[in-house]
């Protein structure tokens, strides 16, 4: 197997993934901010700056925390929980958001844009963005502004713009394509933040590199709590930046499984899912050459998921890689499956989990009936549930809401 | 020679008028009637559209145009067709714009087989960086087939320099002019870029992006062995239609034929105006 650690290459590939399609226009600005990125991850200014705002700003580190009634209920290993929820914004998101605003920073950009999918990293750009005192626009679908209101408005409060997509399937990958033509239109005084381990190389990177402190911390933590490394490690993938953030520091470590969980909406044999690993093909979507969902003839087809994060055509191109060398599986998690397990953590313990994360605690239903009790399971929780909460009551009609 | 290179060569008057529309908009066979009407009243080159489902460096107009075509039932392979058909009654230039994904999956090796034996000239790849062009640029220089590159505003010397070693065809500069209140400057910059683009380079240089006026297209013609012109002809044929959907045929050409005949006037006209007209 080849070296992981030291990939991308300079092309920005992961075996024959990732690469830059697009644009000539984005070109300068991508080798820019690469040479610019190499320069600051070694500056130690720019890393303390980055260390101190992780640590008083957005709470780091997050607990490792062990769920003993959640591993009751499974009958099968311990499970942790690597609480991303309990970051300011209430999502791993603002690990790469504040990484990414003091690049902004530090190579003078005044204006910042995102793309968001659930709200996460929208709300996380716009609070950064607040923070550092930098013009914020947000591009999300049309659907995805319905189906989370509520993020739509926190973003608003936090003073950003948010520019509706209206094209497509009016979700995460249209409101990516908006995002990319704004920066075309855009690129000399705008810096790009994008929010998942996707789009043209150096962006895989460096966000993988600003989300691997969750994998890092939760090393040291497991290694205090169980003096040795988990068994098995669970994260849902979308484009997958909370995924690739824990497995990163353990990827040399043959030992421990890693698990990607995908969304596989109303089932993978129907059209209703975004199971870009599973049931799609490689090719390119958001200048990347990975996984994707598509037809035969490479027209991009449209996701689908309860969860609006992980609503997303295709994956990033690192997990594409981690899929084709047998380092990480991919497996699917129905809507149903994941709105079971939403319940299941937050009756057994009081925590209200992120749709998203939801996929991940319900493959960890899965893998308990084969596990052992002495086994180590950790779970990254990517995010809270909060966001949720009225959707699913909208989709109950309130049922669960009287029943209980 | 390539028939491109032969056709900026054979049109003397003027530079060369290259519009740009979408196969199958708003079906297979009036795009094929419109691409004949844009032949027929004076273009130099067409640029055939392949429609995608994720056309990230297109505008909204022809954005639009590509959801038209795709509702309408258009199918990748259906271009070889279109041009197929254009090919046995022109001798015009004939390119095609696609972006890199649909292109991979049709697999290289027979999109230019096929582009090949419709009579293709040309294909742009509008997300195919210089760096990634390699494996694409094989086939096609096999096949006798010009992968024509873009050059953009912010693109260094060095950039221009390696992109116009490996040009095929001509280079095509991207000039995104719409931006607001910076005409004069922009103006300058296109310019520019297109005086340093033919510094390093025998090929034909195209302006192209953002072309929505005859009056621009005369400006550029000063300077420019080319003007593509894309949205500003689309959204002609979008008004004929929104004023009725079942537009006859050759309303929509009658459409596009004046507006081609204009802009070609435009190019022949003596004096170019001094600064970058306003957009309408």
């Amino acid at each position: 197997m080849q070296d992981t650690q030291t990939y991308p290459d300079s092309l920005g590939r992961f075996g024959p993934f990732g690469g830059r399609y697009v644009p000539e226009t984005l070109m300068s600005a991508l080798h820019q901010l690469e040479s610019d990125y190499e320069r600051l991850s070694i500056d130690t200014r720019f890393q303390e700056e980055l260390q101190y705002y992780l640590k008083n700003y957005s709470g780091r580190p997050t607990p490792l925390y062990y769920a003993e009634r959640f591993s009751r209920e499974l009958g099968g290993p311990k499970i942790y929980l690597k609480r991303e929820d309990l970051n300011h914004t209430g999502a791993h998101k603002i690990n790469n958001a504040i990484g990414q605003a003091l690049l902004a920073v530090h190579t003078g950009k005044r204006r910042v844009i995102a793309e968001t999918g659930a709200g996460q990293h929208g709300v996380a750009t716009a609070t950064v963005a607040a923070r550092f005192g930098l013009e914020c626009t947000v591009f999300m679908g049309e659907e995805d502004m319905r189906r989370q209101a509520l993020n739509v408005f926190r973003m608003r409060m936090l003073g950003a713009n948010v520019v509706s997509a209206t094209a497509g399937s009016r979700t995460l990958k249209d409101a990516t394509n908006e995002a990319i033509r704004h920066w075309v239109e855009h690129v000399e005084d705008t810096y790009y933040i994008i929010g998942s381990v996707v789009g043209p190389h150096p962006y895989p990177r460096i966000v993988r590199d600003f989300q691997r402190v969750i994998g890092d911390e939760t090393k040291a933590q497991i290694l205090a709590a169980e003096s040795r490394l988990p068994d098995k490690i669970l994260a849902c993938v979308g484009g997958g930046s909370n995924a690739i953030g824990i497995f990163y520091p353990f990827i040399p470590d043959k030992k421990v499984a890693l698990v990607g969980v995908e969304a596989a909406g109303k089932g993978v044999d129907t059209q209703y899912h975004a199971a870009s690993i599973n049931r799609g093909r490689p090719g390119v979507l958001h200048g990347s050459y990975t996984y994707l969902l598509q037809d035969e003839f490479g027209q991009v087809l449209p996701a689908h998921s309860i969860s609006a994060g992980l609503d997303y055509p295709g994956v990033g191109p690192e997990h594409a890689w981690l899929h084709q060398i047998g380092r990480a599986q991919y497996v699917p998690i129905t809507d149903a499956e994941a709105l079971s397990a939403f319940y299941l953590l937050s009756k057994s313990e009081g925590i209200i989990p992120a749709l998203e994360s939801a996929h991940a605690l319900a493959q960890a239903v899965k893998e308990a009936q084969t596990m052992d009790k002495h086994d180590v399971l950790v779970i990254c929780l990517s995010g809270r549930g909060d966001k949720d909460v009225e959707e699913i009551a909208r989709q109950n009609r309130g049922v669960e809401y009287e029943s209980n | 020679m390539n028939r491109i290179e032969g056709v900026f060569r054979k049109q003397t008057q003027h530079s060369a008028l290259i519009p740009f529309l979408n196969a199958g908009d708003p079906s297979l066979d009036i795009s094929l009637q419109l691409f004949r009407s844009v032949l027929q009243a004076g273009a130099d080159i067409v640029e055939i559209g392949i429609p995608y489902s994720d056309p990230l460096a297109d505008g909204p107009v022809i954005q639009a145009s590509a959801t038209r075509s795709l509702k309408s039932g258009f199918q990748f392979p259906q271009v070889f067709d279109l041009a197929q058909a254009l090919r046995s009654e022109s001798d015009q230039g004939l390119v095609a714009f696609t972006y890199i994904n649909p292109l991979l999956q049709y697999t290289l090796e027979r999109f230019f087989a096929d582009a090949k034996s419709a009579g293709i000239d040309g294909v742009i790849v509008p997300d195919l960086p210089y760096e990634e062009s390699g494996p694409v640029l094989q086939v096609a220089d096999r096949n006798g087939i010009a992968l024509i590159p873009l050059v953009a505003l912010t693109s260094g010397e060095q950039r221009i320099i390696d992109i116009c070693r490996s040009a095929r065809g001509f280079v095509y500069c991207v000039s995104s002019l719409g931006v607001t209140g910076e005409r004069t400057r922009m103006s300058e910059r296109v310019r520019e870029l297109v005086e340093r683009v033919q510094s390093h380079t025998s090929l034909p240089v195209a302006v192209g992006f953002g072309v929505s006026t005859p009056e621009q297209a005369q400006y550029l013609s000063a300077f420019a062995d080319g003007v593509i012109v894309g949205s500003a002809l689309i959204r002609r044929i979008e008004a004929a239609l929104h004023q009725n959907p079942n537009a006859p045929v050759n309303i929509l050409q009658a459409t596009v034929q004046e507006f081609v005949k204009i802009l070609v006037q435009g190019l022949t006209h003596p004096v170019p105006p001094k600064q970058f007209p306003p957009r309408i």
